[in-house]
């Protein structure tokens, strides 16, 4: 049952190295105060799943927090590279990073099965492209009934997920409305599960196409006011382009990434503080 | 200078980039169901909406459906996509029962690089477990390829980008030619035009070798030919593409115009 708790206790308490952990959110919501925390903990050997990388994972692995990476889609949206996930993959820099890469809809049906509690989901897809050549999870299977070819890719239950979400109410059941990706499997498909929200309120309203998440589902709910930042929380504040812009030159380069984390994210010691930080730059604008 | 029967006289001058927007967006008929990448095929689309086919119902891989931007996504998942959609369902939703169960009638991608037969590389270039260039991967467009009843493929004409061999096939056009996609048991029809900034190619109906048959105005057969990395395929009279209208001018510029506006509003 989900309990409010600072996000520093929480990610003490729930994320552990070696873990294989899910941070979701598509476009919408990406849960950056959760990474940075792991970031900040110093978390290793981490199996990131993630099915469009995005900023938070270029970090984490920059950082050296990642054994491994379960991805679809790495790159940096509308702008292009992630210059420290390439790295890692192009020159094992900081370190050697094991791949394990699908489609979206691979992804999609894997946490759909996790939180299934099956082993393995069926998909129309991946037939005649070189994506099973390189990739031992996706595997072809017969339909006992029909005889049809399909393809078979084993179910994601991570050992941690984490989301950001704009409300929770007091009883610790969680709000996402507009654009909700693959938040609610990859909260139900996990073993422990924490989201960050924009703020508790007493009681939820309804909101178009919103998700509600009952609180037996989660473990822990930490406040993090913009802490999906420089994503978009519907309600609450506009994707930040620019930052995302300018995070090109500072990912491309190993030793601006190396001084901008260890001035933004390391020294400091909160996402609030990080906030102050990063916009005290101007790289902070919505 | 050609004129156009709906939309009065031909414009002046405009780019490249812009008559490739132009005939893409021309390709979808109103009513179409359109699984939209983000990039060229989205800039197309939201055109096709703003002219001659404003029934057409985009959906994006994030999980809308019937999406009306009034500015061009940045990503695939801004909250403009949501704010006008019909409807906003989950991601396994969007790729199981829309793209899958066969809802899709064209799906609209961009690519890192195509073959002579439109599979599509966005993975790597070069070995794969040492790769060259990392590319960002398969994203939707593999089930799209598959499962969309037909794709459209938008790509800036470059011997690097129209190559002989891909270095990984991420998402399938029409295999090895011929039947291969029957024999792999694909659903739909896969690519049926490939539009450049020089010109547009449709699949052999054969062979599905992509065959140049229609130059935009301006480009030259020797141009096309230079700018591929394989030896292509000429119709015996490749047509012309009609020029931009200047309705299809002024509202492509106009959505740009927009786009950049809204774009700078946020780092203002």
């Amino acid at each position: 049952m989900a309990h409010v708790a600072d996000l520093r206790e929480a990610t003490a308490e729930l994320v552990r190295d070696g873990d294989s952990v899910a941070l979701e959110g598509f476009t919408h919501l990406i849960p950056t105060a959760a990474a940075h925390e792991i970031i900040r903990q110093g978390r290793k050997d981490l199996t990131l799943i993630r099915m469009t990388p995005d900023l938070i994972y270029d970090q984490m692995i920059g950082m050296g927090c990642a054994r491994k990476l379960v991805f679809s889609w790495g790159g940096n949206p509308g702008v292009g590279s992630l210059h420290r996930f390439r790295d890692a993959v192009e020159n094992d820099w900081p370190a050697p990073l094991e791949i394990e890469e699908h489609s979206h809809a691979g992804m999609a049906n894997r946490y759909v099965a996790g939180a299934s509690n099956l082993p393995f989901a069926v998909l129309r897809g991946y037939v005649g492209t070189d994506l099973p050549k390189v990739t031992s999870t996706i595997a072809p299977i017969k339909c006992p009934f029909t005889g049809e070819e399909l393809m078979a890719v084993p179910a994601l239950n991570p050992d941690v997920s984490i989301i950001h979400a704009q409300q929770a109410d007091g009883r610790g059941n969680v709000a996402i409305w507009g654009i909700s990706g693959i938040q609610k499997e990859a909260v139900l498909s996990a073993r422990r599960a924490i989201v960050t929200v924009e703020e508790v309120v007493d009681e939820l309203v309804p909101h178009p196409f919103q998700v509600v998440l009952p609180a037996v589902a989660i473990d822990a709910i930490s406040v993090e006011p913009k802490g999906a930042h420089p994503s978009y929380a519907d309600g609450y504040y506009d994707r930040d382009n620019s930052f995302y812009e300018a995070w090109d030159p500072i990912g491309r380069d190993r030793e601006e990434f190396g001084a901008w984390m260890e001035e933004h994210v390391l020294g400091t010691e909160n996402f609030g503080e990080y906030l102050e930080s990063v916009r005290a730059k101007g790289m902070v604008t919505k | 200078m050609t004129t156009d029967g709906n939309t009065g006289k031909a414009a002046g001058s405009y780019t490249t980039d812009e008559m490739m927007t132009v005939a893409a967006s021309r390709e979808l008929a109103d009513g179409t169901v359109c699984f939209v990448g983000i990039g060229l095929p989205s800039e197309a689309a939201n055109l096709a909406r703003a002219t001659h086919a404003p029934g057409c119902v985009l959906i994006y891989e994030s999980g809308t459906v019937g999406a009306k931007p009034d500015v061009l996504p940045l990503s695939i998942g801004d909250g403009v996509l949501a704010e006008h959609a019909d409807s906003v369902v989950s991601v396994p939703e969007i790729f199981n029962y829309w793209l899958q169960a066969g809802r899709v009638d064209v799906g609209f991608l961009g690519a890192a690089q195509v073959d002579r037969f439109g599979n599509i590389n966005t993975t790597v270039v070069g070995d794969y477990d040492s790769p060259k260039v990392r590319l960002p991967g398969a994203g939707g467009a593999p089930e799209i390829a598959t499962s969309a009843k037909e794709v459209i493929i938008m790509l800036r004409h470059r011997p690097r980008a129209l190559v002989e061999e891909l270095s990984f096939i991420t998402s399938v056009g029409h295999g090895t030619g011929g039947n291969a996609r029957e024999e792999l048991g694909l659903p739909g029809k896969g690519p049926t035009a490939l539009i450049t900034d020089l010109g547009v190619l449709r699949p052999d109906p054969e062979t599905k070798e992509l065959t140049l048959v229609v130059l935009h105005p301006g480009a030259t057969v020797e141009q096309a030919r230079e700018a591929t990395g394989w030896d292509l395929k000429v119709a015996v009279n490749p047509g012309s593409t009609e020029p931009p209208t200047e309705k299809e001018l002024k509202l492509l510029r106009e959505l740009k115009a927009r786009t950049e506006a809204a774009r700078k509003g946020t780092s203002a």
